[in-house]
């Protein structure tokens, strides 16, 4: 005996099992019926869904259990088209898993790597055929036409750069001035400091003069929102307490983060919650960010009365508002 | 001859007289296809495309891709009177005017999370076994393309109806955009057209979604296919069954049977599950507005990972020269996401350098045989698990009564201590499951069945596993680690030195198994009994 160590050894393909469908016709039979009922099955869910889709309205809710009060039209069509789908697939698939050939296939497999010998004529092909061009005898026309490539790809950039005008100082800029007044949103109603109760919140937006229409990309920058805490509740240096008004602060309600609108106040803990990605900005600090991937406090609006008592901007934001940019502090 | 068989043969002799292709068809027909349920993972992938295309196609016919201000005033009475844009307003139209209009919407969307997770399952089968070798590298990078305009493909679509929640979804890739260093404002004016949202990329996203990224899907699944065709397909390691052939059943009549009613059988469930579950019901959020957003707002799945990565992202920004740079935007947003997907595209090329195995494969691996990569696969997968669920913290904060803080700490923590334990418990396991299998060969199957022998003894039955269990086992092969040469003769550390010992390194950890059970030991071992 050797001292080689004997692996285990390939039993080759196991013998074929034979199904009862290829031997007892009768299970065949069965096998066949069960197939046919099946593309029955899917005819029947067509009709259903001819059915649902003409004869019934579609304001028909009726109640199922989990899914609560149905749209009956809505379902009737659906479940008419996954059951003819569905059992158009069971029938296929149980078809040939009864009836057709089970019997396994062996293919060979062959490399994909060529012979030397066509590599080798490939190579010379395309030298051969670099040659014929001259590209190497020719520099003049190597250089003008790698150069010439090279220039043409800056058309399809430049033809793009209409896409949008460049931003300038846009980013910015928002419609807040001095003595702009605070109005609701939605209602666009201007607000006196007594409209709000302690603890309240508001959402504002500049006023606009009559005729000018609020785009989205407006209310994108301008979105503010007013909290009225008592005035003893905040902890501020004294220019910052000097931009509020009888306890009301005004923010950017735009994160400073990724842009979302900073909608959820907590009125027991005083922070402001952003949905999107839960940076906390501590009201009574300045929206100092207290936890969360904001990086900066949202910019604070100084805000006093008009002379008719409504609120009003006293001075524009003092910095961008809205997510970070390359060129913010520029 | 029948007359049906006649024209059956008149047809295909009209058809190879023009094209000669009855030589290519005769070959083909018969072509054999190995099977197992997990190669039907990347058909679902295939067929829901094709449901895809389908159901966008009614879409478009009623979709208007306008951010047109226009006032509601259809049939879904809590939106009547309200301003919206036409994009928002043709999506309520579809889901309540037109017949079949909204479970032709839910299907679409149904299809897009199924086609997701098609195509990151069959990733996932293809990468734990193996298949991803040479001379299969090309269609994984494929893949990972795909899965890439996928995810993309996905934000885009679900970002068309211009509800709140899409529009908050737009706001934040905008942002992302926009923290790009030097570019990024300039870029983001060239996106929307100006300021955010402006009134214009409702109109160019569509362009993507319907024409420019299906086009490429198209271009890549055709490529994909025709490799898998050409290559032919992998096949798991079994009796009979070796590197130099195939071993399965003819295309034709059982594998197309069994494809084609696969198709219909996912194109059903599909249909049941738009006709039964309600998703993205647009109408409930109200049009977009970036001064409202609506609370527990989610991604879908497939960006939700995405989502909790920014989400954990530490509230890091500097200040260079009085330029800003947004690290906690550009971290999770773009460097990390951009290593992973570099890092997935690079694999096969990775492993094959590292164990330096050079070779055709065309048997798979059982994942327990290749433990290093298995566990590799398992860090990756519990790093973005633990991003995909902090994606999800304000829910689950939420459902199970934890504060966000609570949720986020964890997830901070957890993204960094998991994956490498993630690492380590798969590798053991994988190891463990190798031990098992040494002893299932050498020793036999347990029966469950107790005797006791004449001196008291009791001993449990072993019975002996089959011929082709046995095989099956241990028919894998184990790598020898690499012996790259670090010094040369005289001691002396060689050019490249550091490169081989990093090499050598890695090829020892992958080398790492049980040695498998050999005829010999079991001889052995029934002489004892």
């Amino acid at each position: 005996m050797s001292n080689e160590i004997e692996l285990i050894k390939d039993p080759g393909l196991p013998t074929h099992v034979h199904r009862r469908a290829d031997t007892d016709p009768k299970a065949a039979l069965r096998a066949e019926r069960q197939v046919a009922i099946l593309f029955a099955l899917s005819a029947l869910g067509t009709l259903i869904l001819i059915y649902s889709y003409i004869f019934i309205k579609d304001d028909v809710f009726i109640f199922i259990p989990i899914m609560g009060d149905t749209n009956l039209h809505q379902l009737g069509i659906g479940m008419g088209m996954a059951i003819a789908l569905f059992c158009i697939g069971a029938g296929l698939i149980h078809w040939a898993k009864t009836l057709m050939p089970d019997e396994e296939v062996i293919a060979q497999r062959h490399e994909f790597k060529s012979e030397d010998e066509d590599r080798a004529e490939f190579v010379d092909t395309v030298k051969a055929g670099a040659a014929d061009a001259g590209l190497g005898r020719r520099p003049l026309i190597k250089t003008t036409l790698g150069a010439a490539l090279g220039l043409s790809a800056l058309t399809p950039v430049l033809l793009l750069r209409d896409l949008g005008p460049l931003p300038g100082d846009d980013l910015k800029k928002t419609n807040w001035k001095k003595g702009t007044r605070l109005v609701t949103d939605p209602g666009d109603r201007p607000i006196r400091p007594e409209d709000l109760e302690v603890g309240a919140v508001a959402q504002t937006l500049p006023e606009f003069p009559a005729g000018k229409v609020r785009h989205l990309d407006d209310v994108a920058k301008d979105a503010v929102l007013l909290i009225r805490l008592r005035p003893e509740e905040f902890n501020l240096d004294a220019e910052r307490l000097s931009w509020t008004h009888e306890g009301i602060i005004a923010f950017s309600k735009i994160c400073s983060h990724m842009g979302c609108a900073v909608a959820l106040y907590e009125q027991q803990t005083k922070h402001l919650l952003c949905p999107c990605h839960q940076s906390t900005f501590d009201v009574t600090r300045a929206a100092k960010v207290i936890f969360g991937p904001a990086a900066r406090p949202l910019p604070q609006l100084n805000i006093s009365v008009d002379e008719e008592g409504y609120l009003v901007a006293a001075a524009p934001f003092t910095e961008p508002v809205g997510p970070s940019f390359w060129g913010r502090l520029k | 001859m029948t007359a049906r068989e006649r024209i059956a043969g008149n047809v295909a002799g009209y058809v190879d007289d023009r094209t000669g292709a009855a030589k290519w068809m005769k070959k083909n027909l018969t072509k054999v296809f190995p099977d197992h349920w997990s190669f039907l993972l990347g058909e679902i992938a295939l067929y829901s495309f094709i449901i895809l295309l389908l159901s966008g196609t009614f879409l478009t016919f009623w979709f208007d891709p306008s951010m047109k201000e226009v006032v509601y005033n259809g049939s879904y009475e809590p939106l009547q009177g309200i301003k919206m844009s036409a994009a928002y307003a043709s999506t309520l139209d579809i889901s309540f005017e037109v017949r079949g209009g909204l479970l032709m919407r839910q299907i679409h969307h149904w299809a897009a999370l199924i086609f997701m997770v098609g195509i990151v399952v069959h990733l996932m089968r293809v990468y734990f076994t193996g298949a991803f070798r040479k001379p299969r590298e090309f269609n994984w990078i494929i893949g990972v393309g795909l899965l890439t305009l996928g995810i993309v493909e996905g934000f885009l679509g679900y970002s068309l109806p211009d509800d709140l929640l899409s529009g908050t979804g737009i706001r934040i890739a905008e942002a992302i955009i926009q923290a790009l260093p030097v570019v990024g404002s300039y870029l983001s004016y060239f996106a929307f057209g100006g300021a955010f949202p402006g009134e214009l990329f409702i109109s160019r996203i569509y362009t993507v979604h319907i024409l420019l990224l299906p086009g490429i899907f198209l271009a890549l699944i055709t490529v994909h296919l025709m490799l898998v065709w050409y290559q032919k397909h992998t096949q798991f390691p079994g009796p009979g069954r070796t590197e130099k052939n195939v071993v399965g059943y003819p295309l034709m009549p059982v594998y197309m049977a069994k494809a084609g009613g696969f198709f219909f059988i996912v194109f059903g469930v599909t249909a049941f599950l738009g006709a039964v579950a309600s998703i993205n019901p647009v109408w409930l959020y109200g049009p977009y507005t970036p001064g409202q957003v609506s609370a527990g707002s989610q991604p879908d799945w497939y960006m939700g990972w995405l989502d909790g990565l920014v989400r954990m992202a530490p509230p890091l920004e500097t200040y260079l020269f009085g330029y800003t740079v947004s690290w906690n935007i550009l971290i999770p947003g773009l460097i990390l996401p951009g290593i992973m997907f570099t890092g997935l595209a690079l694999y096969p090329f990775i492993e094959s350098w590292a164990t330096g195995d050079k070779r055709e494969h065309h048997l798979l691996d059982r994942p327990r045989n290749a433990p290093n990569r298995t566990a590799i696969g398992a860090m990756a997968l519990t790093f973005t698990l633990v991003s995909l669920i902090n994606g999800g913290n304000d829910i689950i904060a939420t459902t199970f009564d934890l504060t966000i803080n609570q949720m986020m700490w964890f997830s901070r923590i957890a993204i960094i201590v998991l994956p490498p334990i993630a690492f380590v418990v798969t590798k053991r396991l994988c190891l463990s499951l190798q031990r098992a299998d040494r002893d299932l060969v050498l020793h036999g199957r347990e029966t469950g069945r107790l005797v006791r022998m004449p001196n008291g003894e009791f001993i449990e039955v072993h019975e002996p596993i089959s011929a082709e269990k046995a095989w099956l086992l241990t028919s894998h092969e184990q790598l020898a680690p690499l012996e790259l040469p670090e010094h040369d003769g005289a001691g002396v550390r060689r050019p490249g030195a550091l490169k081989n010992k990093l090499r050598n390194r890695i090829s020892r950890a992958a080398a790492v198994a049980v040695p498998k059970a050999t005829e010999t030991e079991r001889r052995e071992l029934e002489g004892h009994h």
